[in-house]
């Protein structure tokens, strides 16, 4: 069963096209990875998904709803579907553990000891059980991120959405993260669409990578195809060009 | 002192009202202030434009032209004396600063915040609540500081609608004893009860979370 469908979707920011003729299909349990130069889109796709963006034309499917359909209810999609940002985006004025438990407790109305079990269980998954009584401003940015995935993982989502996770940590944090992510990837029922420019980790664990450029998406293959012969000429010179840093 | 002793218990009463006038006016103008601020920043144009419009009044007009307002054609129609419609003046001035104060505390606040409670599966309203507005107050505290003391100076003009309120007390007993000076020395002093502790308060609370921060 597809999880996330794009049927000829068109984006705008005024009179910018942002998102032009965007067809795609991601089944549950796969793990996509979604490369492309500065500029092309790539945030502005995957931040359609939740509706953190919205889309101008055609149809986007998440979990079975039409998010251009205004009957859809936008909080009961995003329950199903996490997201983590470059920058984390932690609650400030919240402990790390607040930060995981909050929205379990408001959105799910989870029973308090259990909230706090399945909260402390996750920090444990990424290592940060020590951390639970600090506020986000006294982590690292490593740190904060694994928070921050953590805090998804609590709302027991469908799907998840990474937004360049990485890009924003000092090179020494960048594994831990990608430890986690590639833990999460693990579990065959887990959707993720990742945004990254970390290719050994899209080698290593995406079924499949969709590269995009201007606003549209100009390559859909498997993992290994796309890396062992790309087919369009700006993938071949945006793989050259990453794979030279 | 004589003077201080003999009308003790004018000035007691007097500063009773003003402390209560006080208290209302500040809970009143607190609510209606971040109900306001909320108006402006939601998506809707709509409600943008009333939470502009009320701002826009209520801040522009001096606060005796609303408190007369109030007082000579509102009671009219809804029974109301001199302290009610001073109050309710003193509120509805009051909440179109804190409104403003409010509105840029919450521009303040990293939009991340909200994003990151959204995609969190928070509703607007639970994003609000307990992310964006608990970051917005403490930015804007300072400034809400100063709201309130102005708020408890303000409420002098009651005096001018019978409120029995402290200024209202200084001017009778000025008027009967001619101790001018004395009075509203005393009255002064009176004032200072009440905003001093404010003002060290408001700034304890500030050096309290930046520590937390
Ligand atoms: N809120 C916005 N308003 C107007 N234009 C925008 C907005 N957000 C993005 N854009 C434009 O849309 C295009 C795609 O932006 P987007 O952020 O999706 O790119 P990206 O692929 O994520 O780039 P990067 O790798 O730098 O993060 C860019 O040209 C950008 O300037
Ligand atoms: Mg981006």
């Amino acid at each position: 069963m597809s999880m996330i469908e794009f049927k000829n979707v068109e984006k705008y920011y005024g009179d910018f096209h942002a998102l032009k003729n965007v067809n795609l299909k991601i089944d549950e349990g796969e793990t996509v990875v979604l490369i492309g130069p500065s500029g092309s889109g790539k945030s502005t796709l995957i931040r359609t998904v939740n509706g953190l963006e919205e889309i101008q034309e055609g149809q986007l499917l998440v979990n079975g709803f039409d998010l251009h359909d205004p009957k859809t209810d936008m909080n009961r999609i995003r329950k199903n579907v996490g997201m983590v940002f470059q920058h984390f985006n932690l609650y400030d004025n919240k402990t790390t553990l607040e930060n995981i438990m909050l929205a379990p407790r408001l959105v799910l109305k989870r029973d308090e000891a259990e909230n706090k079990k399945i909260a402390m269980e996750l920090l444990e998954k990424v290592g940060l059980a020590d951390k639970a009584a600090n506020m986000p401003s006294e982590l690292s940015g490593g740190q904060k991120q694994r928070a921050a995935i953590a805090r998804s993982l609590a709302m027991r989502p469908k799907a998840l959405l990474f937004d360049e996770p990485t890009s924003a940590l000092d090179p020494e944090m960048v594994g831990d993260v990608l430890d986690v992510m590639r833990d999460i990837a693990k579990d065959s029922s887990m959707t993720m669409l990742v945004v990254t420019h970390e290719m050994s980790f899209a080698k290593a664990v995406a079924d499949r990578v969709i590269f995009m450029a201007d606003g549209q998406v100009l390559e859909d293959s498997t993992t290994q195809e796309f890396f062992d012969s790309p087919k369009e000429a700006r993938a071949q010179q945006f793989l050259s060009q990453v794979e030279h840093h | 002192m004589a003077l201080l002793q003999n009308n003790f218990p004018t000035f007691l009463q007097g500063f009773g009202y003003t402390l209560l006038s006080s208290i209302i006016a500040l809970i009143g103008s607190m609510i209606l202030g971040t109900g306001f601020a909320i108006m402006q920043i939601v998506p809707q144009k709509w409600i943008q434009k009333i939470g502009n419009i009320y701002v826009q009044v209520f801040r522009n007009i001096p606060l005796l032209i609303i408190t007369f307002f109030f007082f000579l054609v509102v009671s009219k129609y809804i029974k109301m004396s001199g302290f009610t419609s001073g109050t309710v003046a003193l509120m509805l001035y009051t909440s179109a600063f804190i409104a403003e104060t409010v509105r840029a505390g919450i521009l303040a606040v990293n939009t991340g915040q909200m994003e990151g409670a959204r995609a969190n599966g928070l509703s607007f309203a639970q994003a609000m609540r307990y992310i964006v507005l608990p970051q917005a107050f403490r930015i804007s505290l300072p400034s809400l500081g100063n709201q309130f003391i102005n708020l408890v100076k303000n409420s002098s003009i009651l005096a001018f609608v019978g409120g029995l309120d402290l200024m209202y007390q200084g001017n009778m007993i000025a008027a009967n004893t001619f101790d001018t000076f004395s009075t509203y020395i005393i009255v002064a002093i009176f004032y200072l009860i009440l905003t001093l502790p404010l003002s060290y308060y408001i700034q304890h609370l500030e050096r309290k979370l930046k520590r937390a921060a």
